[in-house]
């Protein structure tokens, strides 16, 4: 099939990502001629509405551009709210939002690792058939997954659009007790996601390694979240207020698709991969000694063995929430006061997938003038295209059902979230049709 | 024909879930019923879930779930054929049962908020309303929330499997916090809340976490919205906030549209 005429890779509805895309590869001979990572998920433009709301509606409303992260969006709104007010919120409150990310990131991720990622690793369409042959891990992964919501729950009411977070805090906060509660699951999940580290590190991986900008928060004294300046491997070193400065989103012909790229450099990278390469050094011990275990040191940079970090990101982040729970002392109101003023506010935090950037204008009632959002998955289109292009050059020779495969574990390696992205990006209507297929050209 | 069905197990139902404008949330709520994942997957066969599993089977399909608001022409097509494929067909959540909190554009000029997030708008295919699944096709039973709660969910399915009419209330929340023995936040504590004109159905989660309910388990059955918008102006609301209050992620539901609107001709 590789002979002298063209090829096509094309996946009409990418399996097991969050929202609605399709990929299309366009092989000349040895080449590859042409790379679409196609949106066709409808846009929601949330950003025009929002306009006109009250800030203290922000993290409801934001919430729900994506089910699956929707805390990472409370977050963000949250953060640049806070800073349009000049308000600052309580230490235990900041305590209690890495909790809240940490439940989070344990759900996404595991969601991810073992349910959306490994099935790829493993040969199998999905995690219902690879449970028929790995019953035992399933069950495990989604006992795991389960304590990443029970996490959420119990701050926020329940795991999707939880109910809890405010501008200035919580409207309600957990008691010691309460949160004591959670200990033992934790410390069972912890031991759960060193031995998922240890799985995924068996896996094969194929031989691709590319030049990466990782860009991601970093804090002086832990692995990020909610804080941090934006930095990068090449020398990106800013506040949430320069954002728009360095990164500029760019609309590119063939797909219709905004892509956001590093001011005068182009593609980068943000999730996992950049996260724990920028940041290995805050890693908890006993998240640096797996990673080593498994055989990762820093810059990790096949795309592949984001599976492997990630399971390092689950191990971090169940560590975290058993040093929240030990730390916590109820705060001495739930949230501060939080009044109506003019101002403008950016704030970045790390939603599972990466970085998500929120700006807000507030007038003089506390209502939105402008809001901005920059989801990761837009953030990683161009990067998601540029290791295409790359990649399907290396699989030139391969059947043609075995390189489509492949190709999707790399577009899935990115973990990417649609719903998210297409709250601004260029839908593609051209939809051929709905039929899962290759064909040659 | 007896002993061939012996040995054949019978036919297990087929479902198919299908996404249009949405978050993605309420079809990850099957996935997050971690404890019953695995038991819906030994009594159905899962054919169609793309977020989910790369085996994609054709239609027909004995149940479809559908998320998801229509907001696209392509989309206004793609809902008569997932009609057609599907015996039974449930929608999920309140994009699909209300148009979701995307149906804002209803009130606006669509074409203007596209020039707010577009660079270059004519590249945009998008329909002035966004509506729910019901407006363009027959359901055959809608599942309330924002999200959808996933006891729900699965009490649904389980029913449509075995024949009878779902156990899913369509009282208020209110009744939900009598349940709990929750102290009124409104009467109590003078906060507004819509729990009295909305559908039960997440437990009275955030009269629970001391604030008001926002309704987004859409209008129970006959709301009395005119009794509450008096209410919540004897608790100092003014007729934006109030009109801002119905008008979240159930807003294009007829009772709450009708209730903002009303407050925006005062």
């Amino acid at each position: 099939m590789s002979g002298r005429g063209g090829r096509t890779i094309r996946v009409d509805t990418l399996a097991r990502v969050e929202g609605e895309g399709a990929l299309y590869i366009k092989m000349a001979g040895e080449r590859v001629a042409e790379v679409k990572l196609k949106i066709y998920e409808p846009p929601r433009l949330f950003e025009a509405f929002l306009r006109g709301r009250h800030f203290s509606e922000a993290p409801d409303i934001t919430a729900r551009i994506c089910g699956i992260c929707p805390i990472a969006y409370q977050m963000s709104a949250v953060h640049a709210i806070e800073r349009a007010l000049g308000i600052r919120v309580d230490p235990a409150v900041r305590l209690l939002r890495r909790l809240f990310y940490c439940g989070e990131w344990i759900e996404s991720h595991c969601l991810h690792v073992y349910m959306l990622h490994a099935p790829d690793f493993l040969g199998y369409p999905d995690v219902i058939a690879m449970a028929q042959d790995h019953r035992a891990v399933v069950e495990k992964a989604l006992r795991l997954k389960k304590i990443g919501n029970r996490i959420m729950q119990l701050l926020g009411g329940r795991e999707i659009h939880p109910i809890s977070v405010a501008v200035g805090g919580f409207y309600k906060t957990p008691t010691k007790h309460q949160l004591r509660d959670l200990v033992d699951d934790l410390e069972w999940a912890l031991e759960a996601s060193l031995a998922t580290v240890r799985w995924t590190a068996g896996f094969q991986f194929p031989d691709f390694e590319q030049d990466y900008e990782f860009v991601a928060l970093r804090h002086p004294d832990e692995y990020p979240f909610n804080e941090g300046r934006l930095v990068s491997n090449r020398n990106l070193d800013i506040d949430a207020a320069e954002y728009e400065d360095h990164f500029v989103e760019l609309q590119v012909k063939h797909s219709n698709a905004l892509h956001s790229v590093v001011r005068g450099r182009g593609s980068y990278l943000v999730g996992p991969l950049a996260r724990f390469n920028l940041n290995f050094d805050k890693l908890p011990e006993v998240a640096r000694n797996a990673a080593a275990e498994a055989g990762l040191r820093p810059p990790v940079k096949n795309l592949f063995r984001s599976i492997v970090v990630r399971a390092v990101e689950l191990v971090f982040a169940c560590a975290e929430a058993l040093r929240v729970i030990r730390e916590y002392e109820p705060p001495a109101a739930p949230r501060v006061e939080a009044p109506n003023r003019t101002g403008v506010g950016q704030a970045i935090t790390e939603a599972p997938r990466g970085i998500l950037y929120h700006r807000y204008a507030l007038d003089e009632q506390g209502l939105i003038v402008t809001a901005k959002i920059v989801p990761p998955t837009s953030q990683n289109l161009r990067r998601i295209e540029d290791d295409l292009r790359e990649y399907a050059a290396q699989l030139v020779a391969w059947p043609i059902e075995e390189a489509t495969w492949k190709c999707e574990q790399a577009v899935r390696s990115y973990d990417p979230c649609i719903s998210c992205a297409t709250h601004f990006l260029k839908v593609v209507m051209e939809r051929e049709d709905t039929r899962l297929g290759t064909e040659a050209c | 024909m007896s002993s061939e069905s012996k040995r054949k197990p019978a036919r297990k139902p087929k479902i198919g879930v299908f996404k249009f404008a949405s978050c993605d949330g309420c079809q990850l709520s099957l996935l997050d019923a971690e404890d019953e994942l695995l038991g819906v997957a030994e009594a159905v066969d899962i054919a169609y879930f793309p977020e989910a599993s790369r085996t994609m089977l054709k239609g027909p399909y004995d149940i479809g779930l559908v998320e998801g608001s229509i907001t696209t022409h392509d989309d206004a097509q793609r809902i008569q054929e997932v009609r057609r494929q599907c015996k039974t067909l449930i929608t999920i959540g309140a994009c699909a049962t209300a148009g979701g909190i995307q149906a804002l554009r209803n009130w606006k000029d669509v074409d203007q908020f596209i020039r707010i997030v577009y660079a270059t708008p004519q590249y945009i295919s998008t329909l002035k309303l966004s509506t729910p699944i019901a407006e363009h096709v027959p359901v055959d039973f809608e599942l309330r929330g924002c999200p959808i709660n996933k006891y729900q969910l699965i009490e649904l399915i389980t029913a449509t499997l075995a024949g009878r009419k779902p156990n899913i209330p369509s009282y208020s929340v209110c009744i939900e916090c009598k349940r709990k023995g929750n102290v009124c936040i409104a009467v109590a504590g003078g906060i507004a809340c819509l729990g009295p004109v909305t559908q039960a159905g997440c437990g009275a989660l955030c009269p629970s976490y001391d604030r008001g309910c926002y309704g987004c388990y859409g209008p129970m059955e006959t709301p009395n919205t005119a009794s509450l918008t008096s209410q919540l102006r004897i608790l100092g609301q003014s007729d934006d906030q109030i009109s801002r209050a119905f008008r979240g992620f159930n807003a294009w539901a007829w009772q709450f549209r009708k209730a903002s609107e009303e407050c925006e001709r005062t």
